[in-house]
């Protein structure tokens, strides 16, 4: 706001030939195209952070809601401020006692990391073919990409049950040609969690890394071939490392969502596996204890604050070298 | 030990016949689908020549240098060095360096490391890298800016870094592609001067390619003008611009005045052409033009001498009207229209602050030149 007051205030008709009035108007708009997300961050993700933080402060109660105490203004202002007294972090001490939590957690990370990689390693050479085609062509194997989303992510994920079931499409096939003779048991297994986590993620990581390949000058990789470097070092020392702010930026992107991811492993990876999303919804749904699926959750956020660090900073670092 | 200068003024190995042709291009053509980039196109290149190749965009010029670089192959025809026929070789094998119009510095990289990028493709030790690395930067004058990235520097920096990053493995031959494309006017010529000597001092072979004739002209040995995949013609700069081959490269290179008409045979190269109109020139440089062939007789604008009075010992003189006059400071450029219609560009140096017979528009005047200003251009 300073800038505006001290030129409006230093003289009324502005070197810009605008009147006071439209700069001021200007001005205003200018901030409520700031104030908008903003205040959406705040009502959509602040005020619900706020709620399940105080929940997970709460003791576990057989009532509605399932928990005390509840905070609201049934007894005035004085009872809501009542209740802060018995708020405590009983329930994150729980978290520490029971191992459950703490291995769901690391399992949780390990599953994210591997698939993570998993995905990279499937999304490179996609968006990598994606770059050095024919530019006609590109939109195209864009919209191609992105194809998926057009189907409920829910549905699809059930689709990979029928294929990847012992008697499933996938088995089907292999018997059939007579390249294996059991059915592979694939359904309910860390595998199938893989699967699920690189399909479904795959577009996060491509994209990034399409964007990052596809501004690359082609002329680098001639420079480099010109002053007698062979096709594949050239990849390890200009394009791989000048695509690195995609690979970031699409590795932190199906790293993050996938910690924390529920579908995919509990209707592909089945009771057997351990992920934390998993745990939080048992310990909400199943036993109705609020208080310690809330604490789990923002364990789970401080968890993967520091990823989402990371990869604010990649992006304005990337954001920097493209100006 | 000979100067510089010297050695440039006695170098001339295309009129030797027994000079060893270093670059040469036999018989090459390059199609792209349909489009025929360079159409069964033949050309040698000397050690130690600075060459360039001059034409419009799309005229093949680039085609040829990446064929050279081995970025294409060509489609007929082959391609030697030193001797050795490069069909096969891939780029990072060839003895040949390119400085990229783009220049193609890797962003991720310092100045430092992307000039040392080719030295260490070719395993050299790090000692003599590091050696190598500080001569060049001090070839470029980059000394103080060998740890900055390439967008920490200017236009005219970065060029510097191609440039030597190009020449750091002291290829055979070193090839660049519009290298002064990108840069502003007054440092395209300093650059000009520089990339001469350079060359001199590397003696390295240079191909540049170009687009702009005054580039070609100041920094050449010898240029091609290419029009539509084939080679117009081959000559030093003062035979491209004094001895054009065709009405093409007369007309492509510089500024220049046609006269269309047939010949009329003199003495031992001398001829009139009659221009129509009453028109008929007179000239030396005739050639071997046929009697009674249509020729052009092309003459350049700062060879016609323009005058308010009939010169009274002039050979050729026409008479027309001023029709437009630009002073450039250091000449005066006159459109005179003749009385048939034609326009003829003049160009006068001012050579005095004051001239005592100041021409102004719709005065009448006379174009005058000698008989052997012109050329007869049959082609």
């Amino acid at each position: 706001m300073s800038n505006a007051v001290t030129a409006v205030s230093a003289s009324p008709a502005t070197n810009d030939g605008k009147t006071v009035p439209a700069r001021l108007v200007e001005a205003f708009v200018g901030r409520l195209v700031i104030i908008i997300p903003y205040l959406w961050l705040l009502f959509f993700f602040l005020v619900p952070f706020i709620i399940v933080f105080k929940i997970s402060l709460s003791q576990t109660a057989i009532a509605m809601p399932p928990y005390t105490p509840v905070l609201d203004f049934r007894d005035g202002i004085s009872g809501f401020f009542a209740g802060f007294g018995e708020l405590n972090f009983d329930n994150y001490a729980w978290l520490t006692q029971d191992a459950l939590y703490f291995n769901a957690y690391v399992s949780s990370v390990i599953i994210a990391g591997i698939s993570t990689v998993l995905t990279l390693l499937v999304g490179y050479p996609i968006a990598y073919g994606m770059a050095r085609a024919p530019a006609s062509i590109r939109p195209t194997l864009l919209m191609l990409v992105i194809l998926p989303f057009w189907t409920s992510f829910l549905i699809r994920v059930y689709a990979w049950i029928g294929i990847l079931k012992p008697e499933g499409l996938l088995n089907q096939l292999l018997l059939s040609t007579g390249i294996i003779s059991q059915p592979l048991i694939i359904l309910n297994t860390y595998t199938a969690i893989f699967i699920g986590i690189v399909y479904s993620y795959l577009p996060f990581m491509v994209l990034p890394l399409y964007s990052a390949l596809e501004k690359m000058d082609h002329s680098l990789i001639e420079a480099a071939k010109d002053l007698g470097c062979p096709p594949a070092s050239a990849f390890w020392k200009i394009t791989f490392p000048l695509s690195l702010p995609g690979v970031i930026a699409g590795c932190l992107l199906v790293f993050i969502p996938a910690v924390g991811e529920f579908v995919i492993p509990d209707l592909l990876g089945g009771s057997q596996t351990l992920m934390i999303g998993k745990t939080l919804w048992n310990e909400f749904f199943a036993n109705r204890d609020w208080p310690v699926s809330s604490a789990v959750a923002v364990i789970l956020l401080l968890l993967l604050i520091v990823p989402i660090m990371l990869f604010q900073r990649a992006q304005a670092r990337a954001q920097e070298q493209d100006k | 030990m000979k100067s510089l200068g010297s050695i440039r003024r006695d170098f001339a190995p295309w009129n030797d016949p027994n000079a060893k042709p270093y670059i040469q291009f036999e018989n090459v053509t390059k199609r792209f689908g349909d489009f025929t980039a360079v159409n069964n196109l033949s050309l040698t290149i000397f050690e130690r020549e600075f060459f360039a190749l001059l034409g419009a965009s799309g005229c093949g010029k680039s085609t040829l240098l990446r064929m050279l670089a081995g970025f294409e192959e060509p489609t007929a025809g082959r391609i030697l060095l030193d001797g050795q026929d490069l069909r096969g070789i891939p780029p990072y094998r060839r003895p040949v360096n390119m400085m990229f119009q783009s220049y193609a510095l890797f962003p991720h990289m310092t100045v430092e490391n992307n000039i040392a990028f080719g030295l260490k493709q070719d395993g050299m030790a790090r000692p003599d890298i590091e050696r190598r690395v500080g001569e060049m930067l001090k070839l470029v004058k980059l000394e103080q800016f060998a740890k900055r990235k390439p967008h920490q520097l200017s236009g005219g920096q970065r060029q510097r870094v191609a440039l030597a990053r190009s020449v750091a493995k002291r290829p055979k031959v070193l090839l660049l592609d519009e290298p002064l494309g990108a840069l502003d006017k007054k440092l395209r010529e300093e650059t000009q001067f520089e990339l001469m000597d350079l060359q001199q001092e590397l003696g390295l072979t240079f191909v540049v390619v170009t687009h702009d004739q005054e580039e070609a002209m100041t920094m050449a040995d010898r240029i091609a003008i290419m029009d539509k995949g084939e080679v117009m013609q081959v000559a030093t700069p003062a035979e491209v611009y004094e001895a054009p081959g065709s009405r093409f490269v007369a007309g492509f290179v510089g500024n220049v005045n046609m006269f269309e008409g047939k010949v009329a045979r003199g003495a031992a190269g001398a001829a009139s052409i009659d221009a129509g109109n009453g028109i008929t020139i007179r000239t030396e440089n005739a050639g071997d033009a046929a009697a009674g062939a249509t020729v052009a007789f092309a003459i350049r604008p700062e060879k016609i001498k323009v005058s308010s009075k009939k010169p009274a010992d002039a050979v050729n003189a026409i008479e027309g009207e001023v029709y437009d006059i630009a002073y450039l400071g250091d000449m005066t450029v006159y459109h005179i229209k003749l009385d048939d219609g034609h326009v003829v560009r003049a160009s006068a140096m001012n050579a005095a602050r004051v001239t005592e017979d100041p021409l102004t528009w719709n005065d009448r005047a006379w174009v005058s030149f000698r008989p052997d200003a012109g050329v007869v251009l049959t082609r």
